[in-house]
């Protein structure tokens, strides 16, 4: 999976720069995610305006780096949701559960 | 029956047709000519089904073994249409991943639900030394 890693004060945005989160790849953003945790980084902005698509397994990773982030005490945050994709979380109801905002800007400006 | 459509591929026990698989359903809901819902919305959930049930098959069923294959079959008329999808592994007792009870942040264990959801009617059953996944959608 292509993911775009920048920091900035204290804050990582991964891009996803995938038109899919599957089961084949979203292993991969798990991963990732795992490993900034283990270097101490746990607030994260996933930014998902490539992604077009998104199924079970790739909630799963977005789930899985949640928990963790709010273990450390960091959070996960979500932004740039494409209408599709963003309807997979109210399907799954789990636009309950992650903060999701509609820019880069705005969930920088929520931490 | 010219609006008839039947799809039968079969492909390598490997996640990476997932997206190939996924990208029928789409272009399917497209094609379906005397479909009066959103179209938009039908692509999407024939993706995600076929991705779904393909997912599955090939992670659960078939324990990820890429010597193994995976044959879906999709069949549509002007009233429904019917989405099959065979594994060669030990099966799995669809009722009870059905109703079990999917904590708001667990990571796994939505694929099932999802299915359900979007589809009217699903089954799985042993079919000769094939376990088949049947789910039909309405076209009304």
């Amino acid at each position: 999976m292509q993911l775009n890693i920048i920091e900035k004060n204290e804050i990582v945005k991964i891009e996803v720069q995938e038109e899919r989160m599957d089961a084949h790849n979203s292993g991969d953003l798990k991963e990732q995610m795992l490993q900034l945790f283990d270097e101490g980084k746990c607030n994260l902005i996933i930014d998902l305006a490539a992604v077009r698509f998104v199924d079970s397994s790739g909630l799963g990773a977005l789930v899985s780096g949640f928990k963790n982030a709010s273990a450390r005490e960091g959070s996960l945050k979500l932004c740039n949701l494409q209408p599709q994709v963003r309807s997979m979380f109210e399907l799954t109801r789990l636009h309950r559960v992650f903060e999701i905002f509609a820019s880069v800007d705005e969930a920088l400006d929520s931490f | 029956m010219a609006d008839q459509i039947d799809v039968d591929i079969t492909v390598p026990n490997q996640t990476k047709y997932l997206g190939m698989i996924g990208k029928i359903g789409e272009s399917l809901a497209h094609t379906l000519g005397y479909y009066q819902g959103d179209r938009e919305e039908l692509a999407y959930h024939l993706n995600l089904v076929l991705t779904e049930a393909l997912a599955n098959a090939i992670c659960h069923a078939n324990d990820c073994d890429p010597t193994k294959e995976v044959r879906v079959s999709i069949t549509a008329s002007d009233k429904e249409l019917t989405i099959r999808v065979f594994d060669q592994g030990h099966g799995f007792d669809l009722q009870s991943l059905v109703k079990a009870k999917v904590e708001e942040t667990a990571e796994g264990g939505r694929g099932v639900q999802i299915i359900f959801k979007l589809m009217d009617q699903v089954k799985y059953h042993r079919k000769g030394s094939l376990n088949v996944l049947e789910m039909t959608k309405h076209l009304h």
